[in-house]
């Protein structure tokens, strides 16, 4: 007799998926094989004119915008969260939870706030200018705000947190016994982060990577409001779609493809977690 | 039959009327006193663009609403899918309220399926104390001296971004020329470089701060600076602006078409109509309410005193069916060029 119970207890949470993330997601799909109707709505006619659409250079160049700056923005936030985590992990048992509080906190508040917080600052009669002239500067600072480095620093900001819970996991769960013996086996601090704590911690970087490229490729947020609406990324993109365009053919068809770019990392970051903590067993 | 009648009548007239507008965009308390005044059951609901409400009223085949406030080109395109009910002028006395030439727009000329709510211009918001030269034309925006690069921002609707440049250029607003649209696009993304930001939202607040010195406006929007700090200035350029207008239509499929003409006869009313024009400092079509606004308030907002022989010498936004897809392309354009 096998155990139902697992069954029961998942049927909820299915469910809720199932209602409200995949039939939706269903839905987009097959909304970008329509035609857009000459006033907006929805002509149910076969087409692949939005997908092929899709790969236009315009459009596909505006993908590949996304990516490098989703990218960059994972990259830096891995940087530094992984080094904020190790700080963390490696501080005093009792400090961690407060540490760790400290890294959660700015999640408590809105995300649109935490965003037109950075305006207050980069903006060109902004906190940072204003202490630049404070201190005596008197030139005309470089454009801080509406910029891609201004984009970029939103994203890190916004998602760091993420990177830090992902890469202390593991760095916590690390025995400190192993590193020990690798320094007493005559390895220097560098050499036993590199071939010791570095690889045991991957999965942990792979998520923090992928969470940051994931939840900034398809973001329109703060590229709206830190970009000055200058650039789009490919959120803006699908935005502009259903809301201002009218044209939710061609906005699902971009869906599917960010849709189906997340599903992608998603699943790689999934399996090579898998491979590493199997890796590890076998060990 | 006859108590079978009674009952479908009572349940028809419990469904309460229902009125989509933005939010804020009517007095607070305008359902409470129309229901007050005619005994009417209203309710309001909010759209916050005129693209949410016409996806929901082309879904339903506008089952749902009775009375949605949208643009112009949108009120076009309810009338060409024939959502939008003929209005029958019998039953809005208050028409007479509307300024003749507001019964004379080239959206709905005679007002056959839409009646105007708020009418403006577009043009270039200033700051007076700031900027070196006082801007007269298009260009200054597009092109702007020296000492106001990095200091101006454009709107970042298409319609309207693309709408500064085919003025400039001595185009109609609505061209869909494709030898047109190119010139267009390689103006904007010629000013692109020179601006600090597209916005549709904080502009006047951008003025305000003197983060910028000159944006592309909506007159009314440009008001919410003005009231803020007396040097900023309103103008429309040389070239001339479009003619915005928001309207009001009842739908077709109304199941209350008795209470709808009763409210938008109520909107016209006046001291009702008036409230926009004292407190969201739009100009109203409307002739007793904006012959009633004290004269310091038109002193102190000089847009609100645009004449409607002036407006009318303006082009509307119409809806350019398909070629908005081509609007679209060129913005991304735009927003992609470097």
């Amino acid at each position: 007799m096998t155990d139902r119970k697992p069954l029961y207890l998942m049927t909820p949470a299915l469910a809720w998926l199932t209602a409200f993330m995949v039939v939706p997601c269903l839905l987009i799909l097959a909304l970008g094989f329509f035609r857009r109707g000459i006033y907006g709505g929805i002509e149910y006619t076969f087409t692949l004119e939005n997908i092929a659409l899709v790969f236009d250079p315009l459009y596909a160049g505006i993908f590949l915008k996304s990516a490098m700056i989703a990218g960059l923005s994972a990259l830096i936030a891995v940087v530094i969260g992984y080094a904020a985590a190790y700080a963390i992990a490696a501080a005093p048992q009792r400090r961690q939870a407060t540490l760790l509080f400290f890294a959660v906190l700015p999640f408590w508040s809105n995300y649109l706030v935490r965003t037109y917080a950075w305006i207050v600052m980069l903006n060109r009669e902004g906190l940072i200018a204003g202490i630049a002239h404070g201190l005596g500067w008197g030139g005309e600072l470089p454009k801080m705000l509406y910029t891609e480095s201004a984009v970029v620093i939103g994203l890190v900001y916004n998602y760091l947190p993420f990177v830090i819970l992902a890469c202390y996991a593991p760095l916590s769960r690390l025995n400190p016994e192993i590193a020990e013996a690798s320094r007493d086996l005559g390895a220097s601090g560098w050499t036993t982060f590199r071939r010791v704590i570095l690889p045991a911690t991957v999965p942990g970087i792979a998520t923090g990577f992928v969470f940051v490229f994931v939840l900034s490729i398809g973001n329109f947020v703060t590229p709206a409001l830190l970009g000055g609406g200058q650039f789009q990324m490919i959120g803006n993109l699908i935005y502009a779609q259903f809301l201002t365009a009218n044209d939710w053919p061609f906005g699902a068809a971009l869906s599917i493809f960010l849709i189906a770019i997340m599903m992608g990392l998603l699943t790689l970051q999934t399996f090579a977690t898998e491979r590493a903590s199997g890796a590890r067993r076998e060990e | 039959m006859g108590a079978g009648l009674a009952i479908s009548a009572s349940m028809a007239s419990a469904q309460a009327l229902v009125v989509s507008n933005w939010d804020g965009y009517m007095a607070p308390d305008a359902i409470t006193a129309f229901n007050d005044a005619t005994g009417n059951q209203a309710e309001l609901v909010l759209h916050g663009t005129n693209e949410e409400i016409m996806g929901k009223l082309i879904a339903s085949k506008g089952k749902g609403y009775d009375v949605v406030f949208v643009s112009s080109p949108f009120a076009e395109v309810l009338h060409n899918l024939g959502l939008a009910e003929d209005l029958d002028h019998a039953k809005i006395p208050n028409i007479a309220n509307l300024y003749p030439q507001a019964t004379q727009l080239s959206h709905d000329e005679g007002n056959a399926f839409s009646l105007p709510y708020a009418w403006g211009t577009t043009g270039l918001c200033y700051r007076s104390d700031l900027v070196a030269e006082t801007p007269d034309s298009w260009m200054d925006l597009l092109e702007p001296s020296e000492d106001l690069r990095g200091k101006t921002t454009m709107l970042a609707t298409d319609r309207w971004l693309l709408g500064a440049a085919m003025l400039a250029k001595g185009y109609s607003v609505n061209t869909v020329d494709e030898a047109e649209l190119a010139e267009v696009r390689d103006q904007l993304i010629q000013t692109k470089g020179t601006l600090l930001a597209y916005d549709d939202t904080t502009f006047y607040a951008k003025l305000v701060s003197g983060e910028a010195e000159l944006v592309q406006a909506w007159d009314g929007w440009c008001n919410y600076g003005i009231a803020e700090n007396a040097d900023i200035k309103y103008v429309i350029p040389e070239e001339g602006s479009d003619l915005w207008v928001d309207t009001m239509v009842i739908l077709k499929n109304s199941q209350n078409k008795d209470a709808a003409y009763d409210f938008v006869n109520f909107v016209l009313e006046p001291a009702n109509h008036g409230w926009a024009a004292e407190n969201i400092l739009y100009k109203v079509p409307n002739q007793p309410a904006m012959e009633a606004l004290p004269d310091e308030f038109v002193t102190q907002f000089p847009n609100m005193g645009i004449q409607p022989d002036q407006l009318m010498g303006y082009e509307q936004l119409r809806d350019v069916g398909q070629a908005q897809r081509a609007y679209s392309r060129i913005v991304s354009e735009i927003k992609a060029a470097n």
